[in-house]
């Protein structure tokens, strides 16, 4: 059974049934998922989360939907690394990066098509379908397969080559609209209304779809140990995952899974190239004015955020902050991360970084506290945001003389040792 | 002006269920308030207290987003259209 009493309107509360239903009829504020939190706290316990499945659904109750057998690609669980190398770069202390490219088809975003689709099966739904900047619609398509659901994904027409292969190769319908992510959303909000009896996993299911996000905080915190971190840096798009990973800390807490209550600072991450609510916590006003995407991040390229205004009250009433940072901060931030720790993020994991870096910079982010990065992204899906010189370091010819004269591996070194003398 | 408005599905309450309507006005805003003199209901529903549009409703005209452009002040030529969507989506 699930724990959802209902949905509400987030703006004016009126309350409304756990249906296909996304916006307030009366002032059009988006509804959020209302849980029977007494019995939550009845039912919870760390015990049986450490004995459920090793994805998202070991959370199951904390989910919008009941089910046995829910839509799941092994979506979850995934690594949350100490990031001591960065941290020793950014003059940081005790620094973990959550590493979300670990999921199915590479971003978080298979944490909240799990759950849409799940719940859009359970109201009787077959079609399927998105607005996407790419991640989402990988995740769709692939889930859609699994499930046996006709797919519909709309993309904007100028996406990153390996983000169309790994949509269209599930083989549902994958349309690409001649227009910005704005604009492919808007469309897709239109045909909401057109064709009821699909689901559109962020129109009309969306409200359940976002719920998915929770799962970002929740596994955070088992992670460490049922502790809260003292500063989240969580990149900002629709700013819905922002929003969810704080409340996901605070739940976590509520249903009686955290001692205390968490006091977690939140940061926000955009690129300089599309910041409206970046722009907005700079200039301290509440109007969130849209922008046109101008970024190699694609995957945050939404220039008027659905959830904007609630990711920038998060932020201020956390006590974190916001940064935007440039297509070559941006690629900077990829290429520190890999460096450093192993890990090869898309733009938006760049984005991250860079944001971090800059945080950290201002003081804003400090080495006192237990800080994680969230990286939702993976680094293959969008190659051609690195530039040429990320290539081999030397073409030889098939020589030990040729290799010798290109390569100096023991100037990396700390101390230069030299190799060939067995430093190791 | 004659203009093409769409109606989103929660609207569709106060039309009787018409998804397209045909009203005059020479800006959005007219346009809007024509909507609410032959259907009444929308106004309270787009605008709040101070008459602009509700932070969740946005209004396209033709493809753009009116506040892109002048807003409610924005003005239509015959045979344009108007839509009104909700902008909680997306993301």
């Amino acid at each position: 059974m699930d724990y959802v009493t209902g949905l509400r309107c987030r703006e004016c509360a009126r309350p409304y049934p756990a249906e296909a239903l996304h916006v307030c009829d009366y002032c059009f504020g988006p509804l959020e998922v209302v849980y029977d939190y007494e019995a939550l706290r009845r039912v919870v316990s760390r015990g049986q989360i450490a004995a459920g499945p090793p994805t998202i659904w070991r959370y199951a109750p904390l989910l919008p939907v009941a089910d046995e057998a829910p839509i799941d690609l092994g979506t979850g669980c995934t690594p949350l690394v100490r990031a001591d190398r960065l941290a020793a770069e950014l003059g940081l202390g005790e620094l973990w990066i959550k590493n979300d490219t670990a999921n199915p088809t590479g971003s978080f975003k298979d944490r909240v098509v799990s759950v849409a689709l799940t719940k859009a099966r359970q109201l009787g739904f077959k079609v399927v379908a998105c607005a996407s900047t790419g991640n989402l619609a990988n995740s769709v398509a692939a889930h859609a397969a699994r499930a046996g659901m006709v797919s519909v994904v709309f993309i904007p027409h100028d996406l990153e080559a390996a983000k169309v292969v790994t949509t269209a190769v599930y083989g549902g319908h994958v349309v690409a609209v001649e227009g910005t992510y704005d604009d492919v959303n808007r469309l897709c909000a239109e045909l909401t209304s057109e064709h009821p009896a699909w689901a559109f996993v962020n129109v009309n299911v969306r409200t359940y779809y976002a719920e998915g996000s929770k799962t970002l905080a929740f596994e955070v915190a088992e992670q460490l140990g049922w502790q809260a971190p003292d500063h989240v840096v969580v990149p900002v798009a629709s700013g819905s995952q922002l929003v969810k990973v704080a409340r996901g800390f605070a739940e976590l807490h509520e249903v009686g899974l955290l001692d205390e209550a968490p006091h977690v600072r939140v940061s926000g991450a955009q690129a300089a190239g599309c910041a409206p609510v970046a722009t907005a916590f700079a200039e301290g006003t509440d109007a969130i004015r849209p922008v046109r995407p101008k970024t190699i991040a694609k995957s945050l390229a939404i220039g008027n955020p659905a959830d904007g205004w609630y990711a920038l009250k998060t932020v201020r009433d956390s006590g974190g902050s916001f940064a935007s940072v440039t297509d070559d901060e941006i690629v900077d931030g990829i290429r520190l991360l890999a460096r450093t720790e192993g890990i090869f993020a898309e733009t938006a994991g760049g984005v991250t970084i860079a944001t971090l870096a800059k945080l950290a910079r201002e003081g804003v982010v400090r080495a006192d506290e237990r800080v994680v990065a969230y990286v939702t992204g993976h680094g293959l899906k969008t190659v051609e945001a690195l530039p040429d010189t990320v290539r081999p370091t030397a073409t030889i010819a098939p020589t030990l003389e040729a290799f010798a004269a290109a390569v100096d591996v023991g100037a990396d070194l700390d101390g230069g040792a030299d190799l060939d003398r067995g430093g190791r | 002006m004659s203009v093409t408005v769409h109606i989103p599905a929660q609207l569709r309450t106060l039309t009787a269920g018409a998804g397209e309507l045909s009203l005059t006005g020479s800006t959005v805003g007219e346009v809007l308030k024509a909507l609410d003199a032959a259907h009444p209901g929308f106004a309270e529903r787009l605008f709040d207290d101070a008459g602009n549009l509700r932070r969740f409703v946005n209004v396209f005209l033709a493809e753009e987003d009116v506040r892109f452009l002048d807003g409610l002040d924005t003005p239509v030529a015959d045979g344009q259209t108007v839509s009104v969507v909700p902008a909680v989506a997306g993301g």
